[in-house]
C-alpha cells in the first residue's frame, strides 16, 4: 500500500499528469480528447497515462471501443487519510482552547467582577 | 502574503479546516471560536495559558522561554507518549509581529532544527461574538510542507512528490 502511495505521489509530481487528472474529474475522456490542449505527441500523452494507470490513478474500459480514460478516485483516499489525520490533530488542540476560552469568558463575565477583581483582565 | 482567499464570512467553521496551498508550501487552517479577537491573542501570547491548551492532552506543555512582544521569542516542551513510548520533544520561534487581529512568529521543530516555518495568524472579528482565526503555516519546502503534513501518519511511508494541493484547491479531491 506504502508502494502504491509513493507511485501515486511521484505521478502525481508532473504538471502535465496534474492537469489530466483534473480534467478527469469532470468527465471520461478519450485519448485523443485529452491530449488536444497540450503541444506533446499523442505518444508522450500515452506514456503520462501509463504513468498513471500504474499508480492505479486511471483505468480504461476494456469493452468499449473508444476506451475511454476513468479516473480512479478512491485512489485518492490514501493522500486524505493523511490530511485529515493532521487536521484531527489540528481538532484536538482546538478543543482544548474552547475550554480555555470559555473559562477565561467567565472571568470576563461582569456579573463576577466583583468577586475577583483582578481577574480576567486582559493585559 | 496568502495566494488565495479567504472563505466567506457566511462560511462557518466550527470544526478545524484544512487546506494545502495551491501556490506555495504552505498549510491553511480556520477555525472559528466562542471568543472575541483581544481573548484569542491572549490564549496566544499568554504563556500559562497557551500551556493549557497547545500540548497533548493531560500533559500539556512545559514553556521554557517566553517574551511575547515583536521581535521576541518563544520555547516549549510537550511529554507525551505514542502508544508504546513515552517521548519529550520541543518547539522553538521568534515572535515577529504581535498585534490585536495578528500574530506573526516563526516556529521551528528541534527535532528538525534548519527546517523554520513562518506563521500568520490572524483572528477576524466575526461580528456574532465570534472570532475565526485562520493559521497560514509558510514552510521552506513543498517537500517539508507535505512531510509536516504527513508527520500524522504511520512512520516508514515512503517519501514521494505531493501535489495533491492543487486538486485539494480545485474541489477534486
Amino acid at each position: 500500500m506504502t508502494d502504491q502511495l509513493s507511485r501515486v505521489f511521484a505521478a502525481l509530481a508532473d504538471p502535465t499528469r496534474r492537469d489530466m487528472v483534473a480534467r478527469l474529474t469532470e468527465a471520461d475522456h478519450t485519448v485523443n480528447d485529452l491530449a488536444a490542449p497540450y503541444d506533446v505527441s499523442l505518444q508522450a500523452v500515452s506514456k503520462h497515462l501509463k504513468v498513471l494507470e500504474d499508480a492505479g490513478l486511471v483505468s480504461r474500459t476494456r469493452e468499449a471501443q473508444r476506451r475511454p480514460v476513468h479516473l480512479e478516485a478512491e485512489v485518492f483516499d490514501l493522500m486524505t487519510r493523511w490530511i485529515e489525520r493532521y487536521r484531527r490533530r489540528a481538532e484536538e488542540r482546538f478543543s482544548r482552547l474552547d475550554a480555555v476560552l470559555a473559562r477565561m469568558q467567565d472571568d470576563d463575565d461582569p456579573a463576577h467582577e466583583g468577586d475577583n477583581p483582578t481577574e480576567g483582565t486582559a493585559s | 502574503m496568502t495566494t488565495m482567499q479567504t472563505p466567506d464570512t457566511t462560511t462557518r467553521f466550527p470544526e478545524a479546516q484544512i487546506l494545502a496551498d495551491e501556490h506555495v508550501p504552505a498549510i491553511h487552517i480556520w477555525r472559528d471560536f466562542d471568543a472575541t479577537p483581544a481573548q484569542l491573542l491572549r490564549a496566544h501570547t499568554e504563556a500559562e495559558i497557551f500551556a493549557q491548551w497547545v500540548g497533548p492532552q493531560d500533559v500539556g506543555a512545559d514553556v521554557t522561554h517566553w517574551d511575547a512582544r515583536d521581535g521576541g521569542s518563544w520555547s516549549y516542551s510537550v511529554r507525551g507518549t505514542d502508544g508504546r513510548q513515552e517521548f519529550e520533544t520541543s518547539f522553538r520561534g521568534c515572535f515577529h509581529t504581535v498585534r490585536e487581529d495578528r500574530l506573526v512568529q516563526t516556529f521551528t521543530w528541534d527535532g528538525m532544527p534548519d527546517a523554520v516555518s513562518l506563521e500568520t495568524m490572524t483572528f477576524e472579528d466575526l461580528g456574532d461574538g465570534r472570532t475565526r482565526l485562520h493559521a497560514f503555516s509558510l514552510c521552506d519546502s513543498f517537500e517539508g510542507r507535505d512531510a509536516w503534513l504527513r508527520s500524522g501518519m504511520e512512520t516508514g511511508v515512503n517519501d514521494g512528490y505531493a501535489a495533491i494541493d492543487r486538486m485539494l484547491a480545485e474541489g477534486s479531491l
